[in-house]
Formats: C-alpha cells, structure tokens, sequence
C-alpha cells in the first residue's frame, strides 16, 4: 500500500513539477476564466439583477469549460518523449498513475474555481464571504466528480487523432447530473439556505463521486495498455 | 443464417400484430383520442432502448474481462439499435406531446433524462467511428459504455428532483398497474414484437460486424 501511495505522489508531484516549471496550463486557463466572465456579461447584459440570479449556472459553467480544457491536457504531457511508454511500463497496480493524474487535476481545478470564485464575487458584486463555509462543501463536491470522469476520458482521448473533438462530446452528457446537483446546491447556498436543504442533492454528488472514482480506478489499466 | 431468416419473418408476424392490435383491437381513448395510439410505439420503444443498453453494459464488462471480440460485437450492436430506439422514442414521445400537452419538448424529468441517455450513447458511437484500430476501439467503448450504464441511475434522480411532469410511470412502477386490460394487451403484443425486432437487428449487425473484421 504504501509502494502505491508512493507511485501515485510520484505522479502528482512529476505533474505539478513541470507544471510549475512551464506554466503552460495555470496561465491560459486563468485567462480563458477571465474571459469567460466577460462572454458571459456580454451574453446576458447589464442588468444586475438578472446576471445574479444566473449566477450558479454561470460559475459552474464556468468551471466545467474550464475544466474541458484544463483536464483535456492532462495527459499532453506524456506525448513527448514517448512518456506513454513508460506509463506502460511502470510495475504494479495502474490506478496508482491514475490517482495520481487526477489529485494534479483537482489541484489544478480548484485553482482555476478559487480565482473564478473570487472573479464572480468582484465582478457581479455576489456577496461570497456569508457562504464560504457551504462553498467549500459543494465545491470539491462537485469538482471530484468532474474530474474523476474528465481523468479517465482525457487519458483514453489522448491517444485518439479527434481528441479535441471527441473529449467534450464524451465528457459533457456525463456531466449532466453533475452539473444539475451542483447548480441547485450552489443556489440553495447563495440565497442562504442551510445545507440541509439540499441533503439530498449532495447526497447524489457524494454517491456519484465514490462511482465516478471507483469506475476510473476500475477501469484505467484497460486504457493504458496496448 | 436461417435461424437469422426466421427470426425477421417471427419479427415482422410480432410487429404485424402489434399494428393490428394497436390500431384494430384497442379501442379509442375516452379523453386523448385516437392520439393515445402512439403509446404502443413509444413505450414499447423505450423498453427495447432500456434493453439495449444494458446488453451494451453486459458486453462492455464481459469484453473487458475474457477480451473475446464477440462480446465488443454485442455492445457495439446493441448500441446502435439502443440509439435508434431511443430516438424513435424521443420522436413519437414529441409527436404525442404536441396535442396532448401543447408543445412539443418540455423539460420534464423523464424527457430529459431519455435525452441525456441519447447523448451518451451518441456520444459512445461517435468514439467507436473515431478509433479506427479494432482492439483500442472495444477496450476505450467498453470503458464508455461502463460509464454511461453507471450513469444512469445518477442521472435518473437528479434530473427527477430537478423537475416532474411526465405523467407517473405506469408498468414499471411497485404495485398494481392501473391500466385497463383492453389497453394493456395491445402493448404487450408491440412490447413482443420490438423485442423480436430487436433480436433480428442485434443478431443481423452482429453478423455484418464479424463480415467487416473478415474482409
């Protein structure tokens, strides 16, 4: 157990490693973010009143494109240098590469979600500090999820010629639950309600994140071998 | 081959009498009229989809398990006539709903989440048209088709809770169904006949698929 912990960290760390060397993915995504707020102000309007109501839908749109890129990259890394190969070649159990992979990715996700938080907070005037508490509840909520089926599908698109095609059109019908439960908490959680109004749907997110997970580390070794 | 031959002739006697049925021995609805009809193609329809993918599900597992071809073969067929059943589904369910409810897509729970099992499972055949080699196509559907036959009870709840509409289920809901004899036969006998219909196609692009791999 402790040769897998080790191999997962071993991943995480090699990813975040030459990510924080190149910068390539924080810097795009945190800009894309930036527009999209401003697509999405243009799209609405001006009026406020409206832009706030919209406001959870927003937000995770926003994460959820967000993550289409970010996690669609996620396995670029390893087109150069046939790092693939040695994917492959590593011994032992291959839902260790895939932990890993996705404990990088939710890293990344929650860095993009914190400053898009903090962009919609200062952009649409939304009153954030009330409600960080419930926040960080639905948050990795959601964001597990989405990144357990993104991991698992970017891996597989990775290696296929359409793959910025086929990534979104597998990912986002998959994301569909997802995305319904963490908008309806989300807005619970703006208007002020107490989270256990909502048990229920976090409840579902809950459930779906054990699936989504189980399923990946199931089913990744399928996707890596050759 | 024959047993394929006669398994389309039985199909098309099943089909034949579920028309006749549907349109000769159904009587007319008291309130819809003769728009009601469409049942006995749309829930018949829906049935077979249901039945579809969960043989999609059954060859995705058991293709990743023994890596026989075979089993690729049942969940990529079932997958296409899946689809086709639940468009035929979404369609006819359209075609009812303009008359009876005014218009012609609500976003109602189960609408919605028939649409979203489409979409899965369009999804899952845009992937097997994208991968041309043989053996990374059936590893990478048979992950899709996992995720899609998980997802289906996830996506159940959560879109029921974001909304109802649609009138109750009626055969697969616990209990006694409340429907009337005199309606319930008829369906039966399309419910038989989709599902020979069904068993002809998947049985005939099983065929065609293991043609493609020999040529």
């Amino acid at each position: 157990m402790t040769f897998y912990a080790r191999r997962t960290w071993i991943v995480l760390w090699k990813d975040l490693l030459t990510e924080r060397r190149s910068k390539e993915n924080a810097n795009a995504l945190l800009f894309f973010s930036l527009l999209l707020l401003f697509l999405f102000q243009f799209a609405l309007g001006p009026d406020r009143d409206r832009l706030r109501a919209a406001v959870p839908g927003l937000l995770w749109l926003g994460f959820i494109l967000a993550g289409l890129l970010g996690l669609g990259r996620s396995f670029m890394t390893e087109d150069h240098n046939d790092c693939w190969e040695g994917l492959r070649l590593t011994p032992g159990d291959k839902s260790a590469i895939y932990l890993g992979k996705l404990l990088g990715n939710l890293v990344m996700m929650s860095g993009v979600e914190v400053v898009l938080l903090v962009l919609f907070g200062v952009f649409y005037d939304v009153e954030l500090w009330p409600v960080v508490g419930p926040l960080a509840v639905v948050l990795p909520l959601g964001t597990v999820g989405l990144a357990a089926v993104g991991t698992l599908f970017a891996a597989m698109t990775a290696q296929i010629r359409a793959r910025e095609l086929l990534f979104p059109v597998l990912l986002l019908p998959a994301q569909v639950p997802l995305l319904l439960a963490a908008v309806s908490v989300t807005q619970a959680v703006l208007l002020g309600q107490p989270l256990a109004d909502v048990a229920h749907w976090l409840k579902l997110l809950a459930a779906a994140d054990v699936v989504y997970v189980v399923i990946g580390v199931l089913t990744f070794e399928f996707i890596l071998d050759a | 081959m024959k047993a394929t031959r006669a398994l389309g002739w039985l199909a098309v006697v099943g089909v034949a009498a579920g028309l006749v049925a549907a349109f000769g021995y159904a009587p007319r609805e008291a309130v819809q009229g003769n728009v009601q009809r469409i049942m006995y193609l749309h829930v018949p329809s829906v049935l077979t989809a249901y039945l579809a993918f969960a043989l999609v599900l059954v060859g995705s597992v058991a293709y990743l398990v023994t890596r026989r071809v075979g089993w690729d073969r049942l969940a990529a067929a079932a997958a296409e006539i899946g689809v086709l059943f639940t468009g035929i589904t979404i369609a006819s369910g359209s075609i009812w709903g303009r008359p009876t409810w005014g218009v012609w897509w609500t976003w109602d729970a189960r609408l919605t989440s028939t649409a979203v099992l489409f979409l899965v499972y369009v999804g899952y055949l845009l992937l097997r048209a994208m991968v041309e080699e043989p053996e990374a196509r059936a590893r990478y559907a048979a992950v899709v088709g996992i995720v899609g036959a998980a997802n289906v009870p996830i996506v159940h709840f959560s879109v029921y809770w974001w909304r109802a509409l649609h009138q109750p289920a009626t055969i697969l809901a616990p209990g006694k169904a409340p429907l009337a004899a005199s309606l319930g036969l008829p369906l039966a006998v399309n419910a038989l006949g989709f599902a020979l219909l069904f068993l002809y196609f998947l049985t005939r692009r099983m065929e065609i698929a293991r043609t493609e791999e020999e040529v």
